[in-house]
This record gives structure tokens, C-alpha cells and sequence, in this order.
């Protein structure tokens, strides 16, 4: 029975860590840069995981290469573009921000904007209400209003 | 217990779970009849009808425990999802650690609002409350459909099997055991907001007093959910291995999405209660908020977005949800458009007020909600539109989600002393001018103080500090000219839970934003008996062994930690294998410690001879969490104010009732 179970746990996936320590490149600079990069790019077979955390193999072949194109000279946008060409743009976390892609970077600052301007118009409108309400009082009103706001 | 009853006891939970489908009809329809009607005795059916929903699933859901708890494997999802070694708190929090049970207890969360309204809504008008408890039993209905007929958790096996095949080892875990829970008292509490907001739709009304009675079921809801994504995230933290607390994953954003509009909508109710402004906006926010929960919940259960966390993949569930989506999220809306109009706002006010104050917040809670939606969404439409195939992780959602937090962090100590009505800003400023000298000193410090050049962290500071600087002024401000301490304690709960709730976020935001600028971290491979270093302190690991838990087998090292040569910790950090889910799981260790965490995680044998050994030192990581838990408390203290205990609301409402479409 225990030879069995032990076979079970050979026979598991083994557990990885994300980074492990023989893919640490000894230049520390490089070795940051690619760490950088990782953070950017997908486990293309894991669920919403960086290759940078992710414990899958084909991570660990990713960080592989994105450190060997370190090492030969790349530059970062040289490295992302490398691994775009071969797996496609599903492997950028950071999405890139041409064609269609404007509209989800933009849409947060266009939604913004929209928010701001309505929420003025609406907020004028509140104050003007104000205002009017007090062109159109009797004094004795007016002072009442005047009395109201204060508090 | 003999097998006869155990059998009779699921058969009856089954036959409750069909029985309450039945009675939540009738809550839906007869009492918005009754109302229509104006007819008194259907009215009253809504309270009976709620109450019997409510015991009728707590039968049902008792069941089920039972069923866990005696691994009865005639039933398929106790086969699927538990084992007879399984501790106890596992085979309970079995229940609703799947699909077809986390449903049951959706839908008795539900009941329980349901119920708690009944109960407790003597002060509502009659109609109102009527109506409240039947959109209440409308959604019931929907997904009691839902779980009979897509996702019944009482399906019983015809030879069942010796032993189940164990819950999901990741989620066996106390920390995860009551997170799913408190996330649906969240999710599911955002539907009195709804159903309140389509009750007054029908009525035509909403005042001050309705403002009064949505807004405790809103913090309540809110409450509950930051406890729940604060699990979450903690539970992250230490379990997945790498001290990661957050990952912009779809399921983790479909319950920040709620969360935000929660915040937001309980931020406007206030103006609704004081000042009788911002109505259809307020009504808006209510029913997006639960849209936003519906769509979590779809989003988590039709496997749509690929996630962690999804349960299920099966489209016919997804269509079911967004089936029941459509309908109510759609219905309510289609009736905002007809009735919005008839909210006119009453109240007025100057530009610069606490009102606007309000509105900004509103704006920018809103508007990073509808980022993280667009973020969230954008790989399907992509896919959908542009024929793309792409991602959208973490870095975007840093990018375009973070200056929302930064603005709403910059004006929140402003609007929150804005005077309501008509303020001076440079008044107000001058009330906060020491926050702010003193947020921008400590900053500074830190900045001169830390290596490199990074602003990260010494904007996180200013920002904490000047929101926990700047609600303490403002709580101070609240003693008048007189300045006596001694009447902090009279004031009532609503300002402290103001001052705890806006602090725990400055909190929050310094810890989050010192956690990733100072972080540190070392790999590297061990021998047993070497040391290494990090920062000022030092690691041996001393032993590697295997040993056997309960249901896996784990191997375990020992690391010793000093701290300039003065032994301060042991920690054992641990690889499990659970044989029967297949499944490895990293243990890291974590000697918590107040201004940083030190964790440890163990690796892989390397051919050497050594471990792979991880370790981090994580600067402010339980801040992460100490200030979602202030939040909460200030959201708890904000709902034990006097005003929601005493029926405050029935007097206000008298004069109201002349003039019908105010």
C-alpha cells in the first residue's frame, strides 16, 4: 500500500516554483529586466497567470527564452514582439494600444470626461435651481432660503 | 444515524427545495397584486409566504449539510465534491464549496433578506413593503428555477461509490471555507437595494424615508462584501505561493465590480436621505449594483471567462443566468426609463457642497467600475468584433484602474468636510491644511529614506496618511468650538463609521502601494544547513522531512529566521500532495510580523542535493487586510446609527403622502 501511494505522488505533476532558481540570470540588471518582461506576458496555458508566477512548464520555457533574448541583445519591446510573432497577441497581458485596442485604453479617460461634464450640468443645474428659487421668493422667503442654506 | 433517515432526510430537502420554488410564486405575484389593488389581505401574504421560503430552504440546505456531513455517497455531489477523510469544517464548507450548493445557499441568503424584511419592515408603507418582498420572491423564483431544473444539488446516484473524489484541495482552507459565504450575503444583500429601488419604480416615489430603509440593507451588503474579498485576497496571499494578493482575474473582478457600485450607491443614498437630490441616479446605481452581482455570478458560473475560480463550464447554465439577467436587469431598467423622470430632485445647493462631494465620489467609483467591466469584457468583444484573440491581466488594469484610486484618495478628505449645501472650498481646505503638511513631511521622509527613486511607495504614503490625517480632523471638527474628548464618544455611530471606513481605505491604499515598491525577494538553491540573507535578516534551512496529514502527504522544511543574528522565528514551509484530488499545493510559511511579512516557500529537490527556496520579505502585507477590516467596522458602526434603529423613517413619511409623484 505505501509503495502504491508512493508511485501516486511520483506520478503527480511535480510543483514547480514560478521563478526557479537556475533560470536566474547572474547579471542582475538583465535578470530584472526579464523579471519586468515576465510580469507582462501570459501563461498561454494556465488561467490569467504571468508567466512570472506561474508554475506550468511551458512558463518556465517562456522565461527561458525571454532570457536568452536578454542575454543576445534584445531590447524589451524586441523580446514581447518575439514571443507576439510565435504565440500571437493572446500572450500580452498588457494589451497592445493600437486598432481596436484604443477603445479599451481610452475608455476609461472618455468615461471620465463624459462623467464630469454631466455631473457639472447637473450640479449648475442644482445651483442654478438655487438661484432661481430665490429670484422669484418674496423677501420674507428669500430670508428664510438664506437661513436654510446657512445651517 | 441509520441509512433509512439519512435517505428520508434528503428526500425531504429535495422536496422542500421544489415546495419553496412554488411558495416564492406566490410571494412574487399576489402580494404586487395586492398592492395594486390596494387589496390588504393579499398584501399580507407576503410576510407568511417569505417566512415559509425561508424555513423551507434552511430544510432544504440543512439536508444537504447532513448529507456532507455523513459523506452520504448515494448523492452525485457528494461523491464529486467530498471525502470520508475530509476534516469536518471541509465536508461543511463541501456544501457550497460547488456549483449545485453554493446555488442553495444563494438562494437562502436570499429567503433571509427576504425574511429579515418581512420581519422587520413594520415602519415600511404597506404597499412598498409589499412590493419589496415580491420582486424579493420574483428573483427566488428565478433561481429556485435555476437550481431544480439546471443545477439540482439532490441528484442521487444508482450505485454509489465506496468514497467521493474529494473537494478542490486549494479550497480546503479556513480562510476560503466562509469566503464564498460572505460574498453571497454581499452579492445577494445588493438585491434589497434592487428590489427596494424596482418597488419604488412602481410606486413612483422615493423620498428621504426609502432612502433611510435602502440605505442599511446597502452597507450591510457592502460589509459583507469587503469581509469577503478580503478573505479572498488574504487567502491568495498565503496560499497560492508566491504572496500574490490580487490578480484582476474575471471572478475575483466580477465581486470588486459590485463592491465598487455598492460604495458608490451607499455614498449617494446619503443625499437622497439629506438632501433629496440625486434620486434617479441613486435608483440607477441600486439596480446596477445587483446587475453587476448577476452578472458576477453568471460570469463565475457559465465558464464564459476562463478563471481560477470558475466551477462550471456549461453554456446551458450561462444562458439560464443570463436569461434571468436580462430579465430582471433589463426589466428594471426598461421601467427606470418610463418612472426616472417622475424623481425630480428637490433639494438645492451650491457648486461647492458636500453634495458635490458626493457626486464626485459617485463619479469616480463609477467610472473605475465601468473600467474594470470594459477590462474585464474587452478579450470577448475583442474576440466577438475584431476577430482578435487577446489578454487583458494585471498590467492594464494597474495602468487604467490605479489614477481613479489617486483622485478619489486626493479629494476624499475635502468632500468629506465639505459643509452640506453651500461651502467655502478654501474654508475647508484650511480646516485640513496640517493633514496635508504632515501626509506631505512623512512622504517626503520615506522618499529620502528609501533606496532608489521609486514614487510608488511615498505616494502611497501621502495618500494614507492624508485620508486618515484628514478624518480624524474631520471627526474633531465634529466637537464643535468646545474641543472636549470626552464627547467623542457621544457622537453618533455614523461618524465613526465614517472616520473608520475612509481611514481602513487610506489604510489599504499606503499598504498596497508600499507592498509592491518595497517588496523583496530571493531565489536560490539550499543545501540543509546553509544560511542566506535578505535584507537584515538571515535564513538556515535546518531540515527537509516527509510526513502524512489527514488526506495528503506533505514534505516539510524547517528554516530558522534571525534577525541581525538573533533567532526570531522558525518556519516550516510545506509542499502537499493530495493523492485523491491529484492535486499538489504549496504551503508557504509566514511569520507575520506588524511592518512586514517574512514568507517562505520551498521548492523543488534540485539535483545537487538542495531545495529551491523562495523568500520575500512583503512590507505591509496585513495592513493589506487590517484596513479592509476597518472598513467593514466603520460600515458595521455606520449601521448600528441610532437613526436606523429607531423607526426614524415614519415620521418623515407622513407629509409625503399628498402628493404622490414628488
Amino acid at each position: 500500500m505505501k509503495k502504491l501511494l508512493l508511485i501516486i505522488v511520483l506520478l503527480l505533476p511535480n510543483i514547480a516554483l514560478a521563478v526557479q532558481p537556475d533560470e536566474v540570470l547572474s547579471d542582475p540588471a538583465l535578470e530584472a529586466r526579464a523579471r519586468e518582461i515576465s510580469k507582462d506576458l501570459r501563461c498561454l496555458v494556465c488561467q490569467n497567470e504571468s508567466i512570472d508566477d506561474s508554475n506550468a512548464s511551458l512558463a518556465r520555457d517562456l522565461r527561458l527564452i525571454v532570457r536568452e533574448r536578454l542575454v543576445k541583445g534584445d531590447s524589451n519591446d524586441e523580446v514581447k514582439t518575439f514571443i507576439v510573432e510565435r504565440y500571437g497577441e493572446f500572450a500580452l497581458l498588457r494589451p497592445t494600444a493600437g486598432g481596436a485596442n484604443r477603445i479599451l485604453w481610452l475608455s476609461g479617460p472618455l468615461m471620465l470626461l463624459l462623467a464630469l461634464l454631466f455631473g457639472g450640468i447637473y450640479l449648475r443645474g442644482r445651483s442654478r435651481a438655487s438661484q432661481a428659487l430665490q429670484s422669484d421668493l418674496s423677501d420674507d422667503e428669500k430670508r428664510r432660503l438664506d437661513e436654510l442654506l446657512k445651517d | 444515524m441509520l441509512p433509512i433517515f439519512a435517505g428520508m432526510i434528503v428526500e425531504l430537502g429535495h422536496f422542500a427545495l421544489i415546495l419553496a420554488f412554488f411558495v416564492a410564486c406566490l410571494q412574487a405575484v399576489v402580494p404586487l397584486y395586492g398592492a395594486h389593488k390596494r387589496k390588504y389581505s393579499l398584501m399580507a401574504l407576503a410576510v407568511p409566504a417569505a417566512s415559509a421560503q425561508l424555513l423551507l430552504l434552511l430544510v432544504a440546505f440543512g439536508a444537504l449539510t447532513v448529507a456532507f456531513v455523513t459523506s452520504d455517497f448515494s448523492l452525485r455531489l457528494v461523491v464529486l465534491n467530498s471525502h470520508s477523510a475530509k476534516p469536518m469544517l471541509y465536508k461543511i464548507s463541501g456544501v457550497w464549496g460547488n456549483h449545485e450548493g453554493s446555488m442553495l445557499l444563494w438562494v437562502l441568503i436570499l429567503a433571509l433578506f427576504g425574511g429579515t424584511a418581512a420581519w422587520f419592515g413594520n415602519n415600511l408603507p404597506m404597499t412598498l413593503k409589499a412590493r419589496v418582498i415580491a420582486v424579493q420572491g420574483a428573483i427566488g423564483t428565478a433561481f429556485l428555477a435555476f437550481i431544480i431544473f439546471t443545477s439540482n444539488p439532490f441528484v442521487r446516484l444508482q450505485t454509489p461509490p465506496f468514497d467521493g473524489q474529494d473537494l478542490n484541495p486549494l479550497l480546503q482552507d479556513p480562510g476560503l471555507a466562509f469566503h464564498p459565504p460572505f460574498l453571497y450575503l454581499g452579492y445577494v444583500g445588493l438585491s434589497m437595494a434592487f428590489s427596494f429601488a424596482v418597488a419604488a419604480l412602481i410606486e413612483g416615489r422615493i423620498d428621504a424615508a426609502w432612502a433611510r430603509w435602502v440605505r442599511p440593507w446597502t452597507l450591510a451588503a457592502w460589509v459583507f462584501l469587503t469581509i469577503g474579498i478580503a478573505l479572498g485576497s488574504w487567502w491568495a496571499y498565503y496560499e497560492l505561493g508566491w504572496g500574490g494578493f490580487w490578480f484582476w482575474d474575471p471572478v475575483e473582478n466580477a465581486s470588486f465590480m459590485p463592491w465598487l457600485f455598492a460604495a458608490a450607491l451607499l455614498h449617494s443614498a446619503i443625499v437622497v436621505e439629506k438632501r433629496e437630490s440625486l434620486k434617479s441616479w441613486t435608483i440607477l446605481l441600486a439596480i446596477l449594483a445587483f446587475g453587476f452581482s448577476l452578472m458576477g455570478t453568471f460570469i463565475v458560473r457559465s465558464g464564459l471567462l476562463t478563471s481560477v475560480h470558475a466551477f462550471a463550464n456549461d453554456p446551458e447554465r450561462g444562458v439560464f443566468i443570463l436569461m434571468i439577467m436580462g430579465f430582471f436587469v433589463g426589466g428594471a431598467l426598461t421601467l427606470f426609463a418610463f418612472r426616472a423622470s417622475a424623481l425630480e430632485a428637490k433639494g438645492v445647493f451650491s457648486f461647492v457642497s458636500r453634495e458635490s462631494g458626493l457626486v464626485l465620489n459617485n463619479i469616480f467609483l463609477a467610472v473605475s467600475c465601468l473600467v474594470v467591466f470594459v477590462g474585464t469584457m474587452w478579450p470577448l468583444f475583442a474576440e466577438m468584433f475584431f476577430d482578435r484573440k487577446l489578454s487583458v491581466g494585471a498590467p492594464f488594469f494597474n495602468l487604467a484602474f490605479t489614477p481613479f484610486m489617486v483622485a478619489l484618495g486626493i479629494f476624499l478628505p475635502i468632500g468629506a468636510m465639505l459643509p452640506w449645501k453651500r461651502g467655502k472650498i478654501g474654508q475647508t481646505i484650511k480646516k485640513l491644511r496640517y493633514a496635508f503638511a504632515l501626509a506631505i513631511a512623512l512622504a517626503g521622509l520615506v522618499w529620502a529614506m528609501q533606496t532608489g527613486k521609486s514614487l510608488q511607495g511615498p505616494i502611497g504614503l501621502f495618500l494614507g496618511a492624508w485620508i486618515v490625517f484628514g478624518a480624524s480632523i474631520d471627526i474633531y471638527s465634529r466637537l464643535g468650538k468646545t474641543g472636549d474628548f470626552r464627547r467623542l464618544i457621544r457622537l453618533p455611530r455614523s461618524d465613526w463609521g465614517k472616520f473608520f471606513a475612509h481611514s481602513g481605505l487610506g489604510v489599504t491604499m499606503f499598504a498596497i502601494a508600499g507592498l509592491m515598491a518595497w517588496e523583496q525577494e530571493d531565489i536560490r538553491t539550499v543545501q540543509i544547513g546553509e544560511s542566506w540573507s535578505l535584507g537584515h535578516y538571515s535564513f538556515t534551512l535546518d531540515d527537509v522531512a516527509d510526513s502524512r496529514g489527514p488526506n495528503y502527504f506533505t514534505t516539510m522544511a524547517e528554516v530558522s529566521v534571525f534577525d541581525n543574528g538573533t533567532k526570531i522565528a522558525t518556519v516550516f514551509p510545506e509542499k502537499r500532495v493530495y493523492p485523491v484530488a491529484q492535486m499538489p499545493t504549496t504551503e508557504a510559511a509566514i511569520d507575520y510580523r506588524f511592518l512586514r511579512d517574512l514568507y517562505v516557500v520551498i521548492g523543488d529537490p534540485q539535483n545537487d542535493g538542495g531545495w529551491a527556496v523562495r523568500t520575500y520579505i512583503k512590507p505591509l502585507a496585513n495592513w493589506i487586510w487590517a484596513g479592509a477590516l476597518l472598513m467593514a467596522l466603520g460600515g458595521f458602526l455606520s449601521l448600528t446609527d441610532r437613526r436606523f434603529r429607531v423607526a426614524a423613517g415614519a415620521k418623515k413619511q407622513a407629509p409625503v403622502q399628498g402628493h404622490p409623484a414628488e
